[in-house]
C-alpha cells in the first residue's frame, strides 16, 4: 500500500476536531488556499509550515510527517511521466485516497508496457490480420477505460458516491478483462490451430490452416484456387509427402505396426523399411491418434506445424531451443526423446513424449550443399510421465523466466525489467 | 439547452467515462451500442456531434461515416471518431470519408472535452 501524506493527515486531525480549513490556516499564518493545496497533497509542506499547523492542530510534526510511498509512489509517478497529459502534480493525491486501485493502475500500467512492446512488433501484421486486430482492439480497449475511469476517480473532488461506486466497479471489470485480453492474445500468438486461409499471411501458415480444416486428410482434398500460388504449390507439394507416405506405409500394416511398437516413428519405420519422415507424418495425420507434429529445416525455421492442444507452437519467430527437435537437427541420425512440461511449472501440468530425429542428405551430390531436417512428433503422455524437463513455445510468451536457454524477455512476466536477463547468445 | 451528442461507442465503461466527462461539461449525452439504426437514431435525436467509435459490432464507424456524409441532411454533421494504436489505415480511410476529428485510445480525457468543445463551436 501507498502510505498516507501529509496533507492527507493534516485533513483528517483538521475535520476530526471539526475546525474550518480557514481558520487553521489563520491560526498557521496560511491562506486558506494555501492550506488547501496542502491537505489536498499538491504542495509539498515545508518544515517551519508543518510546525505551524501541527501547533494549530493541537499535535507534533511527527504525527504528519509525510508516510513516503517508498517505491510504489515512485512507480506511480513514473507513470504520471509517462503520459504527458497526466497531472503529474496531482499524483500524490491519487495514491493517496485510492492507495488499492494506485496499485492495481501501476500493475496494468505494467502489463500495458509489456503489451505495447507486443504491438510494436506485431503492428504492421495488424493490418493483414483481421484475428489479432481484433485481441489487440480488446486489450487497448480495456487500456483506454482504465485510464479514463482513473483519471476521473482521482481529479473529481465532489463525486457522487453512486458514480464512484459505478467508476469502482469498472476498474474491476476493466482489470479482469485487461488480464484475460493478454491471455487470449497470447494464446492466439502461441496458436497455429485458430487461423483460417483469410487471416493467414503467409503460404505456410494457408497451406496449413487448409490442412487443418480437413483435419489434415488430404491426400486427395482438391487444393482451394482461394489459396495464393505460392500456398497451392506448397499444398500439392505435402499432398505428394502424404500419398508417398500412404505407399511406403500401407494402412493395414501400418495399423499392424503400431499395435506392435506403439506411436515409434523409427520403429514402424524400420518394421515396414519406409523412410522415417514418412512414419512421423504417418501417425502424426491419423485422425484418431491426436498426434502433433513439427518440422524444421537446417535453420531452425518450422516448415510443418501439426499443433495439438496443450502444446503451443509458435506462429512467429523461433520456437524453444530446448525442444528435442533442435538436438535432432544438430545430431543427424540420432533419436532424441524427451518428456516435457509445457510453460508455467505448476502442479498436474499435462505432459507429452517428444520423439524427434533428424537426417542430411545431399541432392545436389558431393558438389551441393548439405541440408538437414529434423522433425517431432508430439504425444501426450501420462502426468507421472519422468524425468520431466520444462519446455515453452517461444521465449516470448513462456513464463519460464529463469531459463538458461532463454533468448528475450517474456511478454507475459510483468514489466520487461522484471523478467529474468536473456542469454547474450555468446 | 445543451448542446446533443450521440455518442455510438459499445464499450460500455468507456462509454460511461465519456458520458460521464461530457455531462459535466454540460453537454446531453445519448449512448448507442451498436452501429444497427444508427443512421435512423442521428435522424430521429438531431445531435450537434457524433462520437463514433470505429470497431462498433454490426456496422463499422466508417460504415457510418460514409452514410452520414452521404446524406444531405448530415453530410455536415460534425463526427468525432474513436480509434485505436495500430487502426492508421483505418483512419486514412476515415479522413478520406469525411471525419472531423480522431481521438486515439487510450485518450486523454482533457483532450476529449476540448476537442468536443471545438466540434461544437465552443472554442
Amino acid at each position: 500500500m501507498v502510505a498516507a501524506l501529509s496533507g492527507s493527515k493534516l485533513r483528517a486531525r483538521r475535520m476530526a476536531l471539526g475546525l474550518r480549513q480557514g481558520d487553521v490556516a489563520q491560526a498557521a499564518g496560511l491562506s486558506a488556499s494555501y492550506l488547501n493545496l496542502i491537505e489536498h497533497n499538491r504542495r509539498r509542506v515545508p518544515p517551519d509550515v508543518l510546525s505551524r499547523l501541527a501547533a494549530a492542530l493541537s499535535d507534533t510534526p511527527e504525527a504528519f510527517a509525510d508516510g513516503g510511498g517508498g517505491a510504489a509512489l515512485d512507480d506511480l509517478r513514473a507513470v504520471a511521466l509517462a503520459w504527458p497529459a497526466a497531472e503529474f502534480a496531482r499524483t500524490d493525491e491519487f495514491a493517496q485516497r485510492f492507495p488499492g486501485w494506485a496499485e492495481a493502475v501501476l500493475a496494468m500500467h505494467h502489463r500495458s508496457m509489456a503489451q505495447e512492446a507486443a504491438i510494436a512488433a506485431v503492428n504492421d501484421r495488424m493490418s493483414h490480420d483481421p484475428h489479432l486486430s481484433a485481441s489487440l482492439h480488446e486489450v487497448l480497449s480495456a487500456v483506454a477505460s482504465v485510464r479514463s475511469t482513473s483519471v476521473i476517480l482521482a481529479e473529481t473532488d465532489d463525486l457522487e458516491p453512486e458514480w464512484q461506486a459505478r467508476f469502482m466497479r469498472n476498474l474491476d471489470q476493466d482489470s479482469a478483462r485487461l488480464a484475460k485480453g493478454a491471455e487470449a492474445l497470447v494464446r492466439y500468438l502461441d496458436s497455429g490451430g485458430q487461423i483460417d486461409a483469410q487471416g493467414s499471411a503467409s503460404p505456410q501458415e494457408e497451406v496449413e490452416a487448409w490442412a487443418s480444416g480437413l483435419d489434415w486428410q488430404i491426400a486427395s482434398a482438391d487444393i482451394p484456387s482461394a489459396l495464393s500460388a505460392s500456398a497451392r504449390d506448397m499444398a500439392r507439394a505435402l499432398q505428394g509427402d502424404i500419398r508417398a507416405d500412404h505407399a511406403s506405409l500401407p494402412n493395414a500394416a501400418f495399423r499392424a505396426a503400431i499395435a506392435a511398437h506403439g506411436p515409434d516413428p523409427l520403429a514402424i519405420a524400420s518394421a515396414l523399411s519406409a523412410p522415417p519422415f514418412a512414419a512421423f507424418r504417418r501417425l502424426a495425420f491419423a485422425p484418431d491418434l491426436g498426434l502433433g507434429l513439427v518440422a524444421c529445416d537446417g535453420s531452425g525455421t518450422l516448415v510443418l506445424r501439426r499443433p495439438i492442444p496443450g502444446f503451443s507452437l509458435p506462429r512467429f519467430g523461433a520456437a524453444c531451443p530446448l525442444w528435442p527437435l533442435f538436438t535432432a537437427l544438430a545430431r543427424p541420425m540420432q533419436a532424441i526423446e524427451a518428456v516435457v512440461e509445457v510453460g508455467a511449472a505448476i502442479p498436474n501440468a499435462p505432459r507429452f513424449s517428444l520423439r524427434a530425429f533428424g537426417m542430411a542428405s545431399h541432392p545436389a551430390g558431393f558438389g551441393g550443399p548439405e541440408l538437414r531436417r529434423a522433425m517431432m512428433l508430439i504425444i501426450p503422455a501420462s502426468a507421472q510421465a519422468a524425468p520431466v524437463q520444462g519446455v515453452g513455445a517461444t521465449c516470448r510468451t513462456c513464463l519460464r523466466t529463469h531459463c538458461p536457454a532463454r533468448r528475450e524477455p517474456s511478454i507475459l512476466a510483468g514489466a520487461p525489467e522484471r523478467n529474468s536477463a536473456p542469454n547474450s547468445g555468446l | 439547452m445543451a448542446g446533443h451528442i450521440l455518442l455510438i461507442e459499445d464499450e460500455p465503461n468507456i462509454a460511461e467515462a465519456i458520458r460521464f466527462l461530457l455531462g459535466r461539461d454540460g453537454w446531453q449525452v445519448t449512448v448507442l451500442t451498436t452501429g444497427q439504426g444508427a443512421i435512423a437514431e442521428i435522424a430521429r435525436l438531431c445531435p450537434q456531434l457524433v462520437i463514433l467509435d470505429l470497431m462498433l459490432p454490426v456496422r463499422s464507424g466508417l460504415q457510418i461515416l460514409t452514410d452520414i456524409r452521404a446524406d444531405p441532411a448530415t453530410q455536415d454533421l460534425p463526427v468525432l471518431m474513436l480509434t485505436a494504436k495500430g487502426q492508421e489505415r483505418d483512419r486514412e480511410a476515415a479522413l478520406a470519408a469525411g471525419v472531423s476529428n480522431f481521438m486515439t485510445k487510450p485518450f486523454d480525457n482533457k483532450e476529449m472535452c476540448a476537442a468536443v468543445r471545438t466540434l461544437m463551436g465552443g472554442d
